[in-house]
């Protein structure tokens, strides 16, 4: 078996084998659904209905998606220059903290002035904790996998000693929670009444940016040369080790805004379930996205449905929530095989 | 002196043995892939799957052995799908491996619901008991530590001689060794560089599956979500800590297992009444980064590791 580039592959060539991706992560699912005992039309149908279904279910579903746009863009620069941030748990929880460090009253400063404060230290925080792996990465040419990935565990348990130490509640009854954050610092709802926050339209203006970045700016050219070929890059004069670590501080302050807007937009304090994987799901987003700016955020919604339509078709029928997790992981997969087919065709011999 | 006494009793030495465990055979596994030219980020997840596979398959009557041979074949199965994506077609690395760690994980937990719906807490097994080998097992502090552990804690040592036996005196390692140095080579050879790295990828995830199956099996009697608890990220360290060599790789993980049995011991002392546990818990994930850093000068990393091999593009 061979791989041979195509050189100009047509129009179907290009959309058909990501289609086929994310229908053969269906027909997955709807065999397992089928082996835990749920008719699979059935139980799409009920997905979708718990995600779209009603006013509600739809608020809820773009609530979800919020922090995936965030973690998804930050997968999503970082992979685009080979910087392999599998860390966004990690920056989201850093941004969370700031957030609650500054926000539960050590600056009493109205709205306006306080909530943008907490969103660039959020993310400035974020940026730290990835610019760690990233400059061991070009320093010392460790593996920036390995390394986001363990911080990930002690990070966590970093919230974990916080909570429990200088940041708990004295209110809180035992409990392993931070304190709540002051009303100036709460991102309010984006239409009174409704149940969604600023948040969400916080994201959408950073997928706008980051897509304006890598379109028009030296930056985003940089950026894409270094994931492409790091040798030609710097043959061509373009300062690689700068490169990686401005991504660097991209990514880890895009993760971080996402935990920010969770605290300030949707829980109003911390607590160490905060984030349920949304940093390893940026993943998926970002690869689902072929690691488009403006895709992320349609990922993120498709992502963002398949869950929250799965936790309503769970407490319906009793098929495992599980079962949401399995389609977007096989989605991943064959995902990055769809694409391989876009560009090169298989050869026998 | 309460660091003396915990360093010079047996009881520590045992449980460092028996915590290095179920890292030796995920590192061993993860080395032979990487020596092959894999990098298998899927380890976490394929050590999840094998820690439920091996115990469900004993709950529901299969002998402990049995329950290892399960284990192992689930683990074979998610290498081969990696190896697949990541082999023949050569997809990177890094995303097949998180893409298979997510889906090992979320099927085990998928299967763990439809099996069990309404338990609360998992039922228990009843494990592999130590098996003291005779006259050995007498040595002071050396005997307790090294010869009172369980059937496959003993496996383990032997499957780390095995493979570097295998690796380094034979043409089959010769093959596996420089399809992840020099594939070109290789292939001149007549030899198939996808069918030895497949091989590899398919050999060494059945291993880490094993070293999750400890864990249930072995260490514990039970399943719980969050039990392997980012032992595979350890473990790839390790194969870096040591220098993709099993010898090394071996102390590597009991010198590792040792710090992480003082660690608990150290919670215990006074010590642990001043610093809080996190700090302690940090310790395995902050030294296995320190030993990526302190290794990288001197790595000896295998030349076409990530490298993907395409005939057409010699």
């Amino acid at each position: 078996m061979r791989l041979e580039a195509i050189s100009q592959p047509s129009v179907s060539r290009r959309i058909f084998p990501p289609m086929l991706a994310i229908v053969a992560s269906f027909v997955i699912a709807a065999l397992l659904a089928q082996i835990a005992g749920g008719n699979p039309f059935a139980v799409f149908g009920l997905i979708f209905k718990g995600a779209l279904g009603s006013q509600f279910a739809l608020l809820e579903t773009l609530n979800r998606a919020t922090p995936l746009i965030f973690t998804g863009l930050a997968v999503a620069v970082a992979f685009r220059a080979k910087l392999w941030n599998i860390g966004a748990e990690a920056q989201l929880y850093a941004g969370a903290v700031i957030t609650v460090v500054l926000g539960t009253g050590a600056l009493a400063w109205p709205a306006p002035v306080l909530l943008p404060t907490l969103a660039i230290g959020a993310a400035l925080a974020g940026a730290i904790v990835l610019l760690i792996p990233a400059m061991l990465k070009t320093r010392f040419g460790v593996d920036e996998v390995v390394t986001t990935l363990l911080f990930n565990f002690i990070f966590l348990l970093f919230v974990s000693y916080l909570l429990e130490g200088p940041l708990k509640d004295p209110m809180g009854m035992g409990w392993p929670k931070s304190a709540r954050l002051i009303p100036e610092a709460r991102l309010p709802r984006i239409v009174e009444g409704l149940r969604l926050h600023w948040g969400f339209a916080l994201a959408l203006i950073c997928a706008v940016a980051i897509w304006v970045i890598d379109r028009k700016t030296t930056l985003g050219f940089e950026m894409r040369a270094v994931g492409q070929n790091p040798e030609a890059a710097r043959f061509a004069g373009i300062p690689v080790t700068k490169v990686i670590l401005k991504t660097a501080l991209l990514s880890g302050g895009l993760a971080a805004l996402g935990g920010f807007s969770e605290v300030a937009g949707l829980k109003g304090s911390l607590t160490l379930d905060l984030s349920p994987g949304f940093g390893y799901t940026g993943i998926v987003v970002a690869m689902l996205a072929l690691l488009n700016p403006l895709g992320v955020v349609a990922a993120a919604l498709f992502v963002a449905i398949i869950f929250v339509g799965a936790d309503s078709m769970s407490r319906a029928i009793g098929v495992p929530t599980y079962l949401a997790d399995i389609m977007l992981a096989s989605a991943l997969l064959l995902m990055v095989l769809a694409i391989l087919f876009t560009k090169f065709r298989v050869r026998r011999d | 002196m309460e660091l003396l006494d915990i360093l010079l009793s047996a009881s520590f030495w045992a449980a460092a043995i028996r915590i290095a465990s179920p890292l030796i055979f995920a590192t061993i596994g993860e080395l032979i892939c990487e020596r092959a030219g894999v990098l298998n980020l899927g380890i976490e997840g394929i050590m999840v799957a094998g820690a439920f596979a091996g115990w469900i398959s004993v709950w529901a009557g299969l002998p402990l052995w049995g329950g290892v041979a399960v284990a192992m074949f689930v683990g074979m199965a998610f290498g081969l799908l990696h190896s697949v994506l990541s082999v023949p077609f050569g997809l990177s690395q890094h995303v097949v491996g998180v893409g298979i760690t997510l889906l090992a994980t979320s099927v085990t937990f998928y299967t763990y619901r439809v099996v069990l719906p309404e338990v609360s807490s998992p039922p228990k097994i009843e494990a592999f008991q130590p098996f003291e080998i005779p006259l050995l097992s007498d040595i002071p502090l050396l005997g307790p530590a090294l010869f009172s552990q369980t059937p496959l804690t003993y496996a383990a040592f032997v499957v780390a001689a095995l493979t570097a036996f295998v690796l380094f005196r034979t043409p089959l390692g010769l093959a596996v060794r420089a399809a992840g140095e020099n594939p070109s080579a290789v292939a001149a050879q007549g030899l198939s560089v996808t069918a030895i790295r497949m091989g590899a990828v398919v050999v060494g995830s059945g291993l880490m599956a094993v070293g999750g199956a400890f864990l249930t099996m072995s260490a514990f009697d039970s399943f719980f979500f969050d039990m392997v608890g980012g032992r595979g990220w350890i473990c790839i360290a390790l194969v870096v800590f040591g220098a993709w060599r099993p010898g090394k790789a071996l102390l590597g993980a009991i010198l590792f297992a040792a710090f992480d049995a003082l660690q608990i011991r150290v919670q215990q002392t006074s010590l642990g009444t001043v610093i809080p546990y996190q700090i302690f818990l940090m310790m395995p994930y902050v030294l296995s980064i320190l030993a990526l850093v302190l290794m990288s000068r001197s790595a000896q990393v295998p030349a076409a590791l990530m490298v993907p091999f395409n005939k057409g593009t010699r």
